[in-house]
């Protein structure tokens, strides 16, 4: 690796019409896409919810439901935003060859995978907002404050979007995403507090739990549901801002190092 | 940068020098220097992994040579090459139309890469459909287009920009000779407006009729350089006679060394290359076992005494 390939990415707002491309490509989609990312989080917040609810009192004070509604929130955020960069990233990259037709424009590499990363972060928002308004809708949050979640939730499609462009970035065909769901998605899923408090973890567990970008889009956007102020803001926000920054650095060396050689 | 050899005295739209590129141990680009001038049609032509497409990618700046010097559009390329790929167009080896989108969507959304005001670019919508032969096509979708539509699209694609130079990597292959022919009746016009083209192709007859100068790259080098014509007149005989028949190779191995300048044997046919024909076709019109066409020397014939006949994979 030479030094153009570590060099820090020089990002422009030539970012713009390669957002808008996906975009317009979304917006033909739109009905369908928004029903597909939205089904799959209701099922489980709408079955879980009131089904396992019913056998539980109450966690940390609230119905089942409304303590599932916040990770759910968060969950469904995560999910778009790795869909996006895994799959369709992947597509426009090798299968389609879109970014070749668009980087022999005046158009760098760099500014193609900062396209991406928006992109994703976008659509993972109105993945997000989506449930929010779902649950609003169904009575389980009044407070103004959650209104904030719609702050934290670009933070946590920037987070897992880079994170997925990694992984794109180093995979031979779609069926290597499937480790990336098994070995990092899914037990994220059960350590960051999405379905019960990381409290009930084992020691060892909380504080790999603590590690994870989740836990922290968690433990701002919970706390904001139920109406109150997160305890520390701060911490929270650099922990996802610093997978952000660090993965999408990471991710723009290994696309140079895949594609311009 | 100096002036081309062909004695322009504007400067060069792309200008390589000692280009250099290594993958591993082997060295794919080696040492490649070309000068070409506006308005030319410029043929890169080669065996596959002659270097011709990492050339290419070279001069766009989208990988990093080993060594050596690029110009593009007057800019250093690839420090400056963004700005220089402002002036130019490419239709690439492998379609990357957005298939999601209609013909004038894929028009609209690539001209706004280049920074090109929406208003701009519909005012030439018509005029990039109606060159490409897709003017009731417009809000058409990718899938319906055949594959010479397709091809044509993408030419016009490349164009959206007006560039001074267009980089078509095998712009014709694939395609039925129809769809060939009309691509190589666009590429003349744009040449009659102009434009300088640099054209990668496998087909010989390509080459020979559209371009004013050639290069032939083999693993890496410039093995040749010129007009067709003149390569023809330098590197090979005038004049070819194929042989083909069940004692074409025993013909080949006695009689034919002493009627011409060069014998060569490929699967069946016997290719003689002669620069006075008339001692081969006398001994053949006696040979009533072997069938021979007679024909003018052509590029394909330089093409392949320079780069062999033994398959590239």
């Amino acid at each position: 690796m030479n030094g153009r390939t570590l060099a820090i990415p020089q990002l422009s707002l030539r970012f713009v019409p390669v957002w808008r491309r996906n975009q317009l490509v979304w917006r033909k989609l739109a009905i369908p896409s928004m029903l597909g990312n939205l089904a799959d989080p209701m099922i489980y917040m709408l079955g879980l919810g009131y089904g396992l609810g019913a056998l539980v009192p109450s966690v940390q004070g609230v119905p089942y439901i409304v303590f599932l509604a916040a990770g759910t929130i968060c969950f469904s955020t995560m999910n778009s935003a790795t869909f996006e960069t895994l799959y369709s990233s992947f597509s426009r990259m090798h299968v389609q060859r879109t970014w070749d037709g668009i980087m022999n424009a005046p158009v760098t590499l760099d500014d193609v995978v900062l396209a991406e990363l928006v992109w994703a972060a976008t659509k993972a928002c109105l993945s997000g907002l989506a449930i929010l308004v779902v649950a609003w809708a169904l009575g389980l949050t009044h407070s103004p404050m959650a209104l904030w979640i719609l702050a934290v939730l670009p933070l946590v499609g920037l987070a897992f979007g880079a994170i997925g462009l990694c992984i794109t970035a180093v995979s031979p065909s779609y069926d290597f995403f499937m480790y990336y769901f098994t070995l990092f998605i899914t037990p994220m899923a059960m350590l960051s507090g999405v379905f019960y408090p990381v409290d009930q973890l084992p020691g060892a567990f909380q504080a790999l739990a603590h590690a994870l970008p989740l836990t922290h889009a968690i433990a701002l956007a919970r706390p904001l549901f139920l109406g109150t102020a997160p305890e520390a803001i701060a911490p929270h926000v650099a922990v996802l801002a610093g997978y952000a920054a660090v993965a999408f650095y990471v991710a723009v060396v290994l696309f140079r190092r895949r594609l311009l050689k | 940068m100096p002036a081309p050899s062909h004695g322009e005295s504007a400067p060069p739209v792309l200008a390589a020098r000692e280009l250099r590129k290594r993958y591993g141990d082997q060295w794919v680009v080696d040492g490649v220097s070309f000068a070409i001038a506006r308005g030319e049609c410029f043929g890169l032509l080669g065996p596959n992994g002659a270097g011709k497409t990492t050339t290419l990618r070279l001069c766009l700046g989208l990988v990093e040579p080993d060594g050596g010097t690029i110009a593009l559009a007057g800019r250093p390329v690839p420090r400056d090459a963004r700005r220089a790929r402002a002036t130019v167009g490419v239709v690439p080896q492998f379609d990357n139309l957005d298939p999601d989108f209609t013909v004038e969507e894929n028009l609209m959304v690539y001209g706004r890469y280049f920074g090109l005001p929406e208003a701009a670019i519909r005012a030439r919508i018509p005029s990039l459909l109606e060159f490409a032969g897709l003017a009731g096509r417009r809000g058409a979708r990718i899938q319906t287009l055949s594959g010479g539509m397709k091809r044509r699209l993408t030419l016009a694609r490349s164009l959206v920009n007006d560039p001074e130079l267009v980089f078509m990597d095998e712009p014709t292959t694939g395609l039925d000779p129809q769809a060939r022919h009309l691509i190589w009746d666009r590429l003349r016009q744009l040449v009659a407006q102009g434009k300088t083209i640099l054209l990668t192709t496998h087909f010989m007859e390509e080459a020979e009729r559209l371009c004013n100068r050639i290069m032939i790259m083999d693993r890496g080098r410039i093995i040749a350089e010129g007009a067709p014509r003149m390569l023809i007149e330098r590197e090979v005989e005038r004049h070819v006679i194929e042989v083909r028949g069940d004692g074409a190779a025993g013909w080949a191995a006695t009689r034919a060394p002493a009627l011409a300048s060069r014998v060569e044997r490929s699967g069946d046919t016997v290719f003689l290359y002669a620069a006075d024909p008339a001692p081969a076709v006398a001994a053949l019109e006696s040979e009533p076992g072997l069938t021979y066409m007679h024909r003018p020397a052509n590029l394909e014939d330089v093409f392949l005494k320079l780069t062999g006949r033994e398959l590239r994979d």
